[in-house]
Order: C-alpha cells, then structure tokens, then sequence
C-alpha cells in the first residue's frame, strides 16, 4: 500500500457523513462541476485532455481532479502508460437516495421538467 | 495527442464489510435476489465455467426470457478479484467484460470497483449506466443497494 492510498484510506474510514460532506464539497465549485460534465460527455480521459478544456494551470486542473477523487466522484484506473479519469456516478446515487425523498420525487422531476421548458421557450423567443 | 475513446464505465463504492461478505453477494443467487434487480445468479466459479441469471418473478411477468444475463467467468481470486463475460440477453448485443475488484481498507471497510468494458454493446452500455427510461437504475443504483442491504440488512427498496 502506497502512502498515498494510506491517507485516501484513512479518509474512508470516516463516517458516512463526512463521506456525503467530501461529495457535496467537490460538487461545490464549477470547475469540478464542469469536470464531472467533460467525463460524462466522454469518460476515461487523460489529464492533458482535461487541461486542454479549461484556462487553467496543469497543477489546478490536478488539484480539482485530487478533490474529486477523494470524494469517489473519479476514480483514476491506468491504461498502459496513461492515467485515465472515469467518472463514478455511485456517490451521487447515495446522494440522491439518502436526501431526494422517493415520495416527493416524482414532484420535483416534474418541477425541473417545467423549469427547463420554460427556459426553452424563453431561448426561442429570444 | 491521441484521443482516448473508451468503452469503459467504472463504478466504485466503498461498504462496510468484509470482501467475503460482498463476495457471497455477488455470486450466490440467495443475495443476489435481495437488491438490485433481485434476480437469481449462478455461477460456476472457474475460468471457462458459466455464469447466468435467471429473470425475477416480476420479469417474467413482463415477458422476460428464462435468463437474462449469461456469460463466462474468465478469473476468479476469491474474494479480491473477479472477472467474466456479460451479456445481456434480450439486447441482442455481444459479450462484454466485467471485472469486480475488492480491496479491503483499514476500519472495516472494502472498496468494490466494477469495470465494465462494453465494446460493441451501446444498448448495454446505456442501460447499465441506467439512461433508459423505466429500465431502472443499472450499475450505481445495484451497487447502492448492495451497500445499504449490507450495512444495515435491510434492502432499499423493500
């Protein structure tokens, strides 16, 4: 075991809640959220690819992906010589059912569905 | 620059308990009902034996083949690493690959990682990243309630 995956392991050992407040954590800055939104556009990707799609120094970009990381929300896997980043949806799902309440779901989706059609209308009418 | 188009999808969960309780889960039909798609598996766990999931009763219900899955197991290391092919038979689609990796950490706690290679397999793809509409949540929401029926013995949705 590397030191690395030492202290990454010590971070899991926490309890669940300080693991929900690492994944709404990451989920609070809009370089990360763009991250997330790159990988699930197309995942496994290497840094300098990631870079490439942000103003923003090699080490920022690294720093973000760290954060992520630790979260779960990435998990790096290697491909031969490369480092590739994939994007882990679970914690988001834990998220999402430990606070989405199932009842009221339904509701919301809905509330979302007519946010977005009226902003659409709104695009259109522009 | 080369431009890294992958047909991977990774999902990681951490869960406390041992790997030989998320093992057992894993492979034997007696769990393998109890979250997820509830569907009974059986696997016959050596490389070449295989593998197969028989539809839920509520699948069979909506018209569903006998099995619905089935493929072939590739590598077995009880309980860290498991390898095998896919297929999910009412896709049409080929074989893919699955690997589960169980790492156990300091506390308790293992770290399950699932690699899904789905080359060739699009309708797959989508359905286990759960981007069908009414076809459930595929991998995150299984691996979800594979932790919450461990942790606290009781399935999500129950």
């Amino acid at each position: 075991m590397t030191f690395r995956s030492r202290i990454l392991a010590g971070v899991a050992t926490d309890d669940r809640g300080s693991d929900d407040d690492r994944v709404f954590k990451a989920l609070a800055d809009p370089t990360r959220r763009f991250l997330l939104d790159l990988l699930f556009a197309r995942d496994g990707r290497t840094l300098t690819e990631l870079e490439s799609e942000l103003e923003m120094t090699r080490f920022g970009v690294m720093k973000h992906l760290r954060v992520l990381e630790e979260a779960g929300l990435v998990v790096p896997r290697r491909s031969g010589r490369e480092k590739l980043h994939f994007l882990n949806p679970v914690p988001i799902r834990l998220i999402h059912d430990r606070w989405i309440d199932k009842y009221t779901e339904r509701q919301i989706a809905a509330l979302v569905d007519l946010k977005t059609e009226l902003e659409e209308k709104g695009k259109k009418d522009d | 620059m080369t431009e890294n188009i992958t047909t991977h999808q990774v999902y990681r969960v951490y869960i406390k308990a041992t790997p030989e309780a998320i093992w057992e889960a894993i492979t034997t039909p007696e769990w393998s009902k109890k979250y997820g798609y509830q569907a009974p598996v059986s696997y016959d766990l050596r490389p070449g034996g295989a593998f197969q999931c028989e539809a839920s009763e509520a699948m069979k219900e909506h018209g569903a083949p006998d099995n619905i899955l089935d493929g072939e197991v590739v590598e077995v290391d009880p309980p860290r690493k498991l390898v095998q092919t896919w297929r999910a038979v009412w896709t049409g689609e080929g074989f893919t690959r699955l690997t589960y990796e169980l790492e156990e950490e300091p506390g308790g706690i293992t770290k399950l990682t699932l690699i899904h290679d789905l080359q060739g397999a699009p309708q797959t793809a989508a359905q286990i990243a759960g981007e069908l509409e009414g076809a459930g949540g595929g991998w995150s929401q299984v691996l979800s309630d594979l932790k919450t029926l461990l942790e606290t013995g009781k399935p999500m949705y129950s």
